[in-house]
C-alpha cells in the first residue's frame, strides 16, 4: 500500500541522517516561517498601513481627507442653525416679554387686574344725601387730569367707559351698580399730585364742605391696593386697523 | 526531522525577535512569503511522487521569490505595482491549490 509506504517514508526521512542539499532546504524553510511570522507580526502591528503601497496610502488619504471635509461642513451647517435656533429664542422671548407688558397696562387701563401703589383715598361723608353725582364726576375728572391711573369708588372700579349717575332711590348709580355715602375713592397715582389736584380753592374739596352735613377727606397712603375689576367687553363695532 | 526543526526556529526566531520589516522591502516581503510556500507545496508534492531532490527545491524555491520580487519591482517602476502583486497572488494561489489538490489525491487518495 502507498499510505503504508508514505508512512514508512515519512519515518525514514525523520530519522534518517540529513545531507548537505537537505540542510539548505531546512535553512530556506526556517527562513519561510522567519518572514511569515515576521509579515503577519508587521501587517496586524501596523493595520496593514505600514505595508500598504504608495497609491492605495494615496487613496486612503484622500478618501479621509474628502471624509474630514464633508463632518466640517456639517459641523458648520449644525453651528449655523444653533445659532439660528438660538437668537430664535431671544426674539422669542423679548416678544413675549413685551406682550406681558402691554398686557399689564391694558389690563389696568380696562380694569381687567388689579393695580397696587401710592395713591390717595378721598372719602366723603354725605349724610344727607347732598353731594351728587356732579361732584364726584368732577372729582374723578380732577384726579384723571392730575394723573390717575387706577380708580375705585366704594367697590367698583372706574374706567373709561364708567358712568356716575344720581341713583332715584338716594345714593349714586355707578358703572350699574348702586353705591350709598359714605363713598370711599381710592386712586393710585401721585400721591401730591393727587391731593393737590383736590385741594385747590374751589376744587372737590371746597365744594362738598359746602354742602350742608357733607365733609371730604383726603388720606395718602404709599401702598395703595385696588382690587375691583371691570369684566372685559368685545367692542361690538371697532375693529384694529391695520 | 531537521526540516521540521528549522521551520520551528525560524518561527521562534520571529515571534521572539519581532523583526521591523525594511521599508525597501516592505512591498516584497508578501510577495516572497507567498511565492516561497508555492516552492513549499511543490516540494511536498514531488516528495510524496518520488520524485523529491534537494537542489531542484533550493533552485525553485529562490528562483520563485526573486521571479516574484522581480514582477512586483518591475511593477512599481511601472506604476502598476498593486496590480501586478494582486495577479501574482493570484497566480501562485491558483499554484499552491493545485498543488494542494495533488497532495490531498496522494494522502488521502480522494
Amino acid at each position: 500500500m502507498t499510505t503504508e509506504t508514505t508512512g514508512t517514508r515519512l519515518r525514514g526521512a525523520l530519522l534518517s541522517r540529513p545531507s548537505r542539499g537537505r540542510l539548505i532546504v531546512a535553512v530556506l524553510c526556517g527562513l519561510l516561517g522567519f518572514g511569515l511570522v515576521t509579515q503577519v507580526h508587521a501587517t496586524s502591528a501596523t493595520g496593514g498601513l505600514g505595508s500598504a503601497r504608495t497609491d492605495d496610502l494615496i487613496g486612503i488619504l484622500s478618501d479621509l481627507n474628502s471624509r474630514g471635509d464633508r463632518l466640517r461642513a456639517e459641523i458648520a451647517d449644525l453651528q449655523a442653525s444653533e445659532q439660528r435656533l438660538q437668537s430664535g429664542t431671544g426674539r422669542d422671548q423679548a416678544a413675549l416679554d413685551e406682550a406681558r407688558a402691554r398686557l399689564n397696562t391694558l389690563g389696568i387701563l380696562t380694569g381687567t387686574v388689579a393695580a397696587r401703589g401710592p395713591g390717595i383715598v378721598l372719602t366723603v361723608m354725605d349724610p344727607r344725601g347732598r353731594v351728587g353725582a356732579a361732584v364726584l364726576l368732577d372729582a374723578v375728572q380732577e384726579l384723571r387730569d392730575a394723573g390717575a391711573e387706577a380708580l375705585q369708588l366704594s367697590g367698583v372700579r372706574i374706567i373709561a367707559s364708567t358712568a356716575i349717575t344720581d341713583d332715584p332711590r338716594g345714593g349714586l348709580d355707578v358703572g350699574g351698580t348702586r353705591v350709598t355715602a359714605p363713598y370711599r375713592l381710592a386712586v393710585i397715582g401721585g400721591t401730591d399730585t393727587l391731593a393737590q389736584a383736590l385741594a385747590i380753592p374751589g376744587g372737590v374739596l371746597d365744594t362738598v364742605d359746602g354742602r350742608p352735613g357733607a365733609h371730604a377727606v383726603v388720606t395718602r397712603s404709599p401702598h395703595l391696593t385696588v382690587t375691583a375689576l371691570q369684566p372685559l367687553r368685545q367692542p361690538r363695532y371697532a375693529r384694529p386697523a391695520p | 526531522m531537521i526540516v521540521a526543526l528549522a521551520v520551528a526556529i525560524g518561527v521562534t526566531l520571529g515571534l521572539v525577535l519581532q523583526p521591523t520589516v525594511p521599508v525597501d522591502l516592505q512591498p516584497y516581503l508578501p510577495i516572497a512569503v507567498v511565492a516561497a510556500l508555492d516552492a513549499l507545496f511543490g516540494g511536498v508534492r514531488a516528495w510524496l511522487e518520488r520524485i523529491f531532490d534537494d537542489k531542484v527545491f533550493v533552485v525553485s524555491f529562490v528562483s520563485n521569490i526573486l521571479v516574484a520580487a522581480l514582477i512586483v519591482y518591475v511593477g512599481d517602476k511601472l506604476g502598476v505595482g498593486g496590480e501586478l502583486s494582486t495577479a501574482v497572488v493570484v497566480v501562485l494561489g491558483i499554484r499552491i491549490f493545485s498543488n494542494a489538490a495533488a497532495i490531498r489525491r496522494h494522502v488521502f487518495r480522494a
